[in-house]
């Protein structure tokens, strides 16, 4: 369980992280979402300690990290830039963690074992590729049997089989109760691993909502109808609550009314259809149409809010 | 959640049941870690040897070509020389050998991003610094201290060859081997609090070199009535009076100059601890 409270996080003039509050339950995936620069990494920071927060307050498994006796027993990290040292070998890079909280040889040979390592556990980290760089901190932040993992962007790097690896592993995590709590740029990836998604941009929340729900909030879910007797239908199925707009001659793409619907209302009239498609929003679509609002609000700022941009720049 | 077809034919990793069991953090785990830490990096190895070759090695060469060279040299070199100071003469450039390493062990955290996973197993950030200073200050202290045992005899034996040998009963030169080691330590432990304060190995290596190395010349470079009063209270000047068998002129006393050299390397320790409570990593 993470409790996030109000989090803020500046850096001189700016704020990477404004206002944050969210709550990561355990027996799930929760997905940690927003595009590059949208402050993921700088909360995931906050919450294990390594950056103080400005303003609010973070808790894990009840308590500021920093507060627990045998953190590393709590809470699992991997951060997205490498926390290791090259010269010295995975295996004494793990041994020299769980030294810390009297963890021994056995559960790095195991946690060296559940990563796929093994062979090459004594050499130098230096020569590792990114993908084995990647398992080696899933490796890390799983040492401690830890009742909550956080991993930021886990399958960066990764071939494909690493990729289901991944998927599967935070899958069996969170089945077994566990908090798991994984950041991603790419809507597509967690729509295949997440559950429930916190969403993020600028620095503020977006949404804090199920995939599915997610889906739904952000899309206006069309139908695209192909007819030679476009216009007629148009008008026949005109209403209140129902946009149609045409593109192209003889497309049209409806809202506010659902495929069958307008199926019955073309056969009750007699009209031809060539296609009639319900369009349902990718979560990359969902994806960029919320956090378009973050990305257009940063774009116009910093030409000036609106101003035409030569007469911003000179202003500014 | 509906799990996946696909997912259940492919080989799912499973998370061993496992028997982990995590303690607290304490002191003397941490200790522990941070010399798994030590001797696990090659480049310690090798620059801790470099240290002990230098520290071992140049005071008995130094020593052969002397004695060599006894029947040659003017009466005014002969007159100051000293076995001791010869035998240690390894010092000048095993400091530098140790200064850097002591820098190493905590910038090369900062630079590879190891210092993230030290510091989310150990939050409270304090314990790495001291465990770091304990352990490196420990192996540097042990290993100088016999590389400078070792530089002692090795340069006495071949000073026999002229009668110029002294022991280790006479006169301050047991304070003077020893403090070859007490004085190299506090060398490193400078270091790593200046690794601590600048997280930047150049920086660090640059500004440990301009304190033991530059800074002297530059006092040198003042009216000697002001040299005077600063001259032996740099750290590096300070530290070495107690490696001296005898006080010379323009130093302090053995243990007063240590005890300076404490108090420098005391305040940069203290100053690291600030740094690294209250920055972010």
């Amino acid at each position: 369980m993470i409790s996030a409270d109000g989090l803020v996080k500046r850096y001189g003039e700016k704020t990477a992280v404004k206002g944050l509050s969210f709550e990561v339950r355990p027996g799930i995936v929760t997905g940690f979402l927003g595009p590059n620069g949208a402050g993921k990494s700088t909360t995931m920071r906050m919450i294990v300690g390594l950056d103080e927060p400005s303003a609010g307050r973070v808790t894990v498994n009840g308590k500021p990290y920093a507060g627990h006796a045998a953190p590393l027993g709590e809470v699992g990290i991997m951060l997205e830039a490498r926390a290791v040292h090259t010269g010295r070998s995975a295996h004494n890079h793990l041994l020299a963690l769980g030294a810390t909280h009297g963890i021994g040889r056995r559960r790095v040979d195991e946690v060296v074992d559940l990563v796929g390592l093994r062979e090459v556990a004594r050499k130098r980290v230096g020569g590792f590729s990114l993908g084995m760089g990647q398992r080696l901190g899933i490796a890390s932040a799983l040492l401690g049997d830890p009742q909550t993992v956080i991993l930021d962007e886990p399958v960066n790097g990764l071939d494909p089989e690493g990729v289901r690896w991944v998927r599967n592993l935070l899958r069996g995590l969170a089945a077994e109760g566990r908090t798991v709590f994984v950041s991603s740029h790419l809507m597509s990836e967690m729509a295949l691993t997440a559950e429930h998604l916190i969403v993020i941009g600028r620095g503020e929340l977006i949404a804090d909502t199920s995939v599915e729900e997610f889906v739904k909030l952000a899309s206006n879910n069309s139908v695209r109808v192909r007819s030679p007797q476009a216009p007629r239908l148009r008008s026949l199925i005109a209403g209140p609550d129902v946009t149609v707009s045409s593109e192209e001659a003889g497309v049209l793409t409806v809202t506010g009314l659902e495929s069958d619907r307008i199926g019955v209302i073309a056969a009750e009239h007699r009209i031809t259809l060539y296609e009639l498609a319900p369009q349902q929003a990718s979560l990359e679509d969902a994806f960029m149409e919320m956090t378009q609002d973050a990305v257009e609000y940063r774009t116009s700022q910093d030409d000036g809010a609106g101003l035409p941009v030569g007469a911003g720049r000179s202003a500014a | 959640m509906s799990a996946p077809t696909l997912a259940s034919s492919i080989e799912t990793p499973h998370v061993p049941a496992a028997h982990v069991q995590v303690q607290p953090v304490t002191m003397r785990r941490v200790l522990a870690s941070e010399w798994i830490k030590l001797r696990s990096l090659r480049s310690t190895r090798i620059t801790l040897l470099v240290a002990f070759l230098l520290m071992a090695g140049v005071g008995i060469l130094y020593s052969a070509v002397t004695a060599n060279q006894w029947s040659t040299m003017s009466a005014g070199d002969k007159a100051g020389f000293d076995p001791t100071l010869a035998a240690l003469r390894g010092h000048m450039f095993a400091q530098l050998a140790v200064g850097v390493l002591g820098v190493l062990v905590v910038s090369g955290e900062y630079a590879t991003g190891m210092i993230r996973a030290s510091l989310t197993a150990v939050p409270k950030r304090l314990p790495v610094l001291w465990a770091k200073s304990l352990v490196f200050g420990a192996v540097t202290l042990v290993t100088m201290t016999i590389a400078s045992l070792i530089a002692f005899f090795g340069a006495q034996a071949v000073l026999t060859s002229q009668n110029l040998q002294t022991t280790l009963s006479a006169s301050g030169v047991l304070r003077s081997v020893l403090g070859a080691g007490l004085y190299l330590t506090l060398v490193g432990l400078i270091g790593v609090a200046l690794g601590g304060l600048m997280r930047n190995t150049a920086g660090a290596i640059s500004t440990l070199l301009g304190v033991l190395l530059l800074l002297p010349v530059m006092i040198d470079l003042f009216p000697s009535s002001i040299r005077s009063d600063i001259s032996p209270y740099l750290p590096g000047n300070a530290g070495e009076a107690l490696l001296s068998p005898a006080q010379q002129a323009g130093y302090l006393a053995p243990w007063t100059g240590f005890a300076v050299m404490c108090a420098y390397a005391v305040a940069a320790l203290v100053g690291a601890a600030f740094v690294l409570k209250r920055r972010d990593a």
